[in-house]
Order: C-alpha cells, then sequence, then structure tokens
C-alpha cells in the first residue's frame, strides 16, 4: 500500500464500528482501510458524523464492547487490537498510543491539580515514585510551553486558559512517549493565534520523539498545514486519500472538490458568491443508497445508468492515492478542472 | 461616512461587569472590562465586521447594540435617537427593527413551538398583522431563506442545524428590520452548510437593503461578508477599515498577526515561500486586569516603554487612506515585512508568560 517497504506502524483494514440503536444499526464507520508509518501525521477530514472520531475510539478500544459491533483489523507494531483483552490495551493507552481531545476543560478533572493528572499516567506505566513523576509533570509541562511550571503544577484546570489548558492535556499525552497520537479536533475550540501555536508545538514535538500522528479535523486549512496524508471520510467511509498535495491540488472526488470550493479564503474574489454543497450529511441510521454523496452530488446524473445511486464506488488504493467514485477519469478531468482552478487559489 | 446620520452610530461604548465579593458585606471589588470605549457606525444598507478572539467583547458588543445589555458608559444612538439607556417603552419600536440572529441553533430556538410559530412570534409580540395574515408572511419567510413552506408545522428537532440557522434568519427578517446583529452565525455549522448559510445572508443584505453588524473570530467568512471590518482585542478596536484596505494594508501588529494565523487550504512546494507567519506568544491577558497603555502590548514584538503608559489612539495613521484607523504607536508598514523574533514555544516557555 505505502510507496516505500517501511512496515506500517499503524494498519487498519475494513474497519466496520456499528452501533444498534432503539432505531436500528447506525453504521458510524462502514468499512476503512488505511496505514500510518512512524513519524508521520495523517489527517482526517470529515463533517461531524462521518465517522472519523468513532474510528479513533475503536482503534483505542474505547467503544463500549456490549453495545457495540467492531469488525476488521487493527494492528498497531504487529499486535492486533480489536482482539485484545482490556488488560492489554489498559498498558498500551496513554503508554503506547494516547490521545488528545477536543474540549480540554471537559477532558481534565476539575478535582484534581494539573500535575496529579500527568503524574497519574506516568506512574501507572513506569511505575515511579511520586516525586520522580512530579518532575516529570513538571518538564512536560515546560516542554509545552507553560510558564513557570514548577508553580502552575500545583494549578487546577480552571486556572488555567484555554490554550494551556490544551497545552496540559498534549504533556498529558506525551508523558510516557507515546509512539501513536491521536488528536481529535485539538484546536477546534481555540482561537486562530493560539491555534497556531498549538500545531507548531504539535510539530515541534514530532520531530524530537519520531510520534504517529492521526490529526482529526473539519478545516482542510489545519489539515494543509500539519498532515502528510489526508484521509477524506463521508457518511462512515472513506471517499478519498492522497498526500496532502494530491488530495488539496487535484482532488479525485466531488465531495473534496464541493469542500475545498465552498470554502472562503483570504483571496477569494468578495463578488462571487460562495460555492456550497447542496443538502445536508446523510442520516447514518439510513444512509442513502449507493454512494452515499450522490443525493448532493452535482455530477451524479453524469454518471450512465444512475449507477451512483444503485451502486457503492470502490474505493481503488494505487500508491497510497485513490478515491470512490463512479466519474471516469476523462469525466473527471473536464468537470474539475475550471472548478478546482478556483478553489485551489 | 457620509454626512447623513448613520443607522447606528456608537461611541465610547463600555460595559463593565462587576465582580462582587468580600465577606460579610458583599461589595464591587473589581470589573471584567468586558468592552472599553469603541467608537463605531454602521451606515444603512452596510455590512460590519467585528472580529477578534475569545473575550475580546465582540458578543458583548453585538448585545450592547441590540440593549439585550444595560451599558455602563458611552453612547448608542439609532437613526439620530439615543438609545444608550432608553426604557422598555421607548425601545419597543426600535427592538423590532434591531433583530438578532444567535450561534448555536439548537439552543436559539424553542423546541416546544412549531417553525409557524417560532417565526410568528415577533410578529404577534409587536402586534403586526400583514396583509394576507400572519401565516401567509410566515411561509414567504420560509420561501426567502430557501426552506420548504410546507414545513410551517413541523417542530425545529425535525431539522438539521444548516435549516435550523434558516429559521433563526428567517425569524429575524419577521419584522423587516433595518440592522441585524448575527452573532457568529455560522461557526456552529458543519462546514459544507458554512457556505449555504453565508450565502442566503449575503442574498438577504442585498436583496432587502439590511445592515449588518456580522460578528465572527473567522477572518475568511468576515471578509466575504462585510463591507467595513473592525479587529478587537481585549475589549478595544484596534483597527477598523474598509475590507479591501484592512487585509490588504494591516497597519495594527494584532491585525498583521491574526491574517497570518488563518491556516490557509493552499500546498507549497519545496522550498516555495509561503506567506509570512506570526506567531504571536501566550493568551489573551485577563481583561478584569488589562494591561496599562496598550492592551496588546504584552504579546507585541514591538512594544516600547511608551506603550505602557499611553494608550494609542484610534487614529488614520500616515499612509491610512481616508476611513482607515488603527491604534498603533508603531504601526506596520506594507513594504518592510515584519520582523518576527517571535520565539518557537516548545524551546523558550518563559516567553509565554
Amino acid at each position: 500500500m505505502t510507496s516505500t517497504d517501511q512496515q506500517p506502524f499503524l494498519s487498519v483494514r475494513d474497519l466496520k464500528v456499528h452501533f444498534s440503536t432503539e432505531d436500528g444499526i447506525v453504521k458510524a464507520v462502514d468499512g476503512l482501510s488505511f496505514d500510518l508509518l512512524k513519524g508521520k501525521t495523517l489527517g482526517i477530514v470529515g463533517e461531524s458524523g462521518s465517522g472519523k472520531s468513532v474510528t479513533n475510539l475503536a482503534i483505542l478500544g474505547l467503544h463500549d464492547r456490549d453495545r457495540t459491533a467492531i469488525e476488521g483489523e487493527v494492528v498497531l507494531d504487529d499486535k492486533e487490537l480489536l482482539t485484545a483483552s482490556e488488560r492489554e490495551l489498559e498498558r498500551l493507552r496513554g503508554n503506547k498510543m494516547s490521545m488528545i481531545f477536543q474540549d480540554a476543560l471537559a477532558s481534565l478533572s476539575p478535582y484534581h491539580t494539573i500535575g496529579k493528572q500527568i503524574s497519574e499516567t506516568y506512574r501507572k506505566h513506569t511505575g515511579a515514585s511520586k516525586s520522580q513523576a512530579r518532575a516529570r509533570a513538571i518538564e512536560m509541562l515546560r516542554r509545552v510551553g507553560i510558564p513557570q511550571p514548577e508553580v502552575r503544577v500545583d494549578d487546577y484546570p480552571h486556572q488555567f486558559s484555554g490554550g494551556m489548558r490544551q497545552r496540559a492535556m498534549i504533556a498529558m499525552a506525551l508523558v510516557c512517549d507515546p509512539e501513536l497520537l491521536i488528536a481529535d479536533e485539538p484546536t477546534t475550540a481555540l482561537d486562530v493565534t493560539v491555534q497556531a501555536q498549538i500545531m507548531d508545538l504539535l510539530k515541534d514535538l514530532q520531530q524530537e520523539f519520531g510520534t504517529a500522528i492521526i490529526f482529526i479535523t473539519h478545516d482542510l486549512g489545519v489539515i494543509a498545514d500539519i498532515a502528510d496524508d489526508v484521509l477524506v471520510m463521508y457518511g462512515g467511509r472513506c471517499v478519498e486519500r492522497g498526500t496532502k498535495k494530491e488530495v488539496l491540488r487535484s482532488p479525485q472526488h466531488p465531495y473534496t472538490l464541493g469542500l475545498l470550493s465552498s470554502m472562503p479564503s483570504l483571496d477569494h474574489p468578495v463578488d462571487v458568491p460562495l460555492n456550497p454543497i447542496p443538502g445536508s450529511p446523510p442520516s447514518l441510521l439510513n444512509p442513502p443508497t449507493g454512494c452515499r454523496f450522490h443525493p448532493r452530488c452535482t455530477f451524479a446524473e453524469k454518471v450512465e445508468g444512475g449507477l451512483c445511486s444503485t451502486e457503492q464506488p470502490p474505493l481503488e488504493v494505487t500508491n497510497g492515492r485513490g478515491s470512490a467514485c463512479h466519474l471516469t477519469a476523462d469525466q473527471r478531468a473536464e468537470y474539475f478542472s475550471d472548478l478546482a482552478g478556483s478553489a485551489a487559489n | 461616512m457620509s454626512s447623513t446620520t448613520p443607522l447606528l452610530d456608537v461611541s465610547g461604548l463600555t460595559k463593565h461587569f462587576p465582580i462582587k465579593g468580600g465577606f460579610p458585606i458583599r461589595r464591587t471589588i473589581g470589573a471584567v472590562q468586558a468592552v472599553d470605549g469603541l467608537d463605531f457606525q454602521v451606515a444603512e444598507g452596510e455590512s460590519l465586521g467585528l472580529v477578534g478572539e475569545s473575550g475580546c467583547g465582540k458578543s458583548t458588543t453585538g448585545r450592547l447594540i441590540t440593549r439585550l445589555l444595560e451599558p455602563t458608559g458611552g453612547r448608542i444612538s439609532y437613526r439620530g435617537q439615543d438609545i444608550t439607556h432608553a426604557g422598555r417603552k421607548q425601545l419597543a419600536p426600535i427592538r423590532s427593527e434591531i433583530q438578532m440572529i444567535f450561534q448555536d441553533p439548537y439552543a436559539s430556538l424553542n423546541p416546544r413551538q412549531t417553525v409557524g410559530k417560532i417565526i410568528s412570534g415577533p410578529m404577534e409580540i409587536n402586534d403586526i398583522n400583514p396583509a394576507g395574515g400572519r401565516e401567509a408572511r410566515v411561509r414567504e419567510l420560509l420561501e426567502i431563506v430557501g426552506l420548504n413552506p410546507e414545513h410551517y408545522n413541523r417542530f425545529p428537532h425535525e431539522f438539521s442545524g444548516g435549516q435550523r440557522q434558516r429559521i433563526g434568519v428567517a425569524r429575524a427578517l419577521a419584522l423587516e428590520p433595518k440592522l441585524i446583529v448575527a452573532d457568529e452565525p455560522v461557526s456552529a455549522l458543519d462546514v459544507s452548510i458554512q457556505a449555504q448559510v453565508v450565502n442566503l445572508l449575503q442574498k438577504v443584505q442585498r436583496d432587502l437593503g439590511i445592515a449588518f453588524v456580522f460578528i465572527a473570530h473567522d477572518l475568511a467568512v468576515v471578509r466575504h461578508f462585510s463591507q467595513r471590518v473592525a479587529v478587537m482585542y481585549l475589549g478595544r478596536i484596534v483597527e477598523i477599515a474598509d475590507r479591501d484596505d484592512l487585509y490588504g494594508n494591516p497597519r495594527h501588529p494584532y491585525t498583521r498577526a491574526l491574517l497570518s494565523a488563518v491556516p490557509e487550504a493552499t500546498v507549497r512546494d519545496e522550498g516555495e515561500a509561503g506567506p509570512e507567519r506570526i506567531r504571536l506568544v501566550g493568551d489573551v491577558p485577563s481583561p478584569i486586569n488589562p494591561p496599562s497603555g496598550c492592551r496588546f502590548r504584552t504579546r507585541c514584538w514591538k512594544a516600547t516603554e511608551k506603550c505602557a503608559t499611553e494608550a494609542p489612539p484610534l487614529v488614520q495613521v500616515e499612509g491610512n487612506k481616508p476611513g482607515h484607523l488603527t491604534a498603533c504607536h508603531y504601526p506596520e508598514t506594507a513594504d518592510v515585512p515584519a520582523t518576527v523574533p517571535a520565539p518557537r514555544l516548545a524551546k523558550d516557555p518563559e516567553a509565554a508568560a
């Protein structure tokens, strides 16, 4: 799958996550595959309900097993995670793989000091003493750019600002030098200037530790800044993947193209109205037949025989590049060229 | 600004929220200086964008204009009429001309009322009976905002986020307002839906000639929607200008930093120079105890003694076009790229203090 012969560090194969609810089965993730190399960043883009967070909770084994049907394979460094016992997963979580959540205030315990929360993870996985763990917590806070870490280590989360809380979360996630870091919309709740700081910090830390990062976001601008490879999700499926340059410069799927051209940019001509994607995201309880994007797709009628509404287009991937769409290469070249031109600028 | 009276004229607008404390007698021990001396005008049919980071007072400003909050000081006049401390009765006719669109389309619609009831609510309150009846007017409004008029009897939960925001727009339009204050109207929506709502608001503004105060943190959306833009920082306007001047020739260091922090969905080749990137260190200071002088000085790479002692006035600095006001002692110049000695944070935590 990958262009190099390097062994992927994380490999996800045909992952399916289904929840059973009173109204029926919700197919939150429906057949997703990807690989991630060490030291690389995979950006997952999608709207709310596209299955991006569910995927990552499945990797970490955080779904309630009684209520969720998970199929497929998730292999982290030769270890199969979906069949692993809770004990094994506990040993991996926070140690080998960890996660940064979107809402830092909700993810930190309000009753414990920042220092205590960071050192708890460290002590559990390394068996370090209290004082060692405290020193480590201070070191981590310093590394993520918290001023006066010796003092702030004894603060409670409410005494930190939004950006500092997110830094504290990053410190906590990285305290055991994990090899896989999953960042679920880590900057969405932050202001742009702070977002830029956090992304620089993640890039620096990745260079230092060689961490593999899965970065989930709905913002293509953030993807352009941080990712190496991009995976675009829609309605629980991957619709397009490739390197950042391939996906953002020459999108192959109408959804990616739609996202790119609906985003206002700082140099978009102001008298030209935006080019939105019509309709709204699908319900996963009762997803559209065939291609899940077809009810909103402007090109669906261009495909012969109404294939889009009857048959699910396969995701064909060569050298890590692929898209799931019935349009032929010629059609794409014809329809996308003018739109892509305006979107890329 | 023409010689005629602007639709909305705000001068020296101030809002301080008192902080109570002390025992046994509770008294005011401080104040959150949410908004501290704003001056701006909105002309008829114009859209003014208010941008800034969280806590800069942009939402408070919106609520002061609509008089949902009582100003601590300053003056708001609407069409020449002073409404700064106007009472309920006096405000009633004006309230129907100034409407608001809220951020959260889930929290701002009553779940127990049908869409028809929600949209006709403002007409009921103001006892307005349009020709053809209220229901016909609601159906017309639904049509304007791109919803099916047949959905008159549905409840909000039957709609998606983008559709709900359209209902909010229809409600704001019900009284044919002259001014709409839109507080982050698209930030709670999915990316693919945001553009739909921005286009709708733009159509409404053009077709009906409604003036907007558009509050948002997304600079690209504001640029797309507003003819004039004011950048706020910690309760004050640091720069205000026509769209092209502000985005093309930002003079205040904060405006410049803010613009450079916006992630753009463009990929550059190896070695290809990107736009300048200015990284501000630290966070916005607390509005309870804002820095003396220029409020941005704690994060500014140009700050000197003068900035700490003297608050820069919002004036047309040298090199600005008329109407382009900047509050800075050392404004940026377009030709000389800003030299930013800002350290990368991971390596210099002290600088973030």
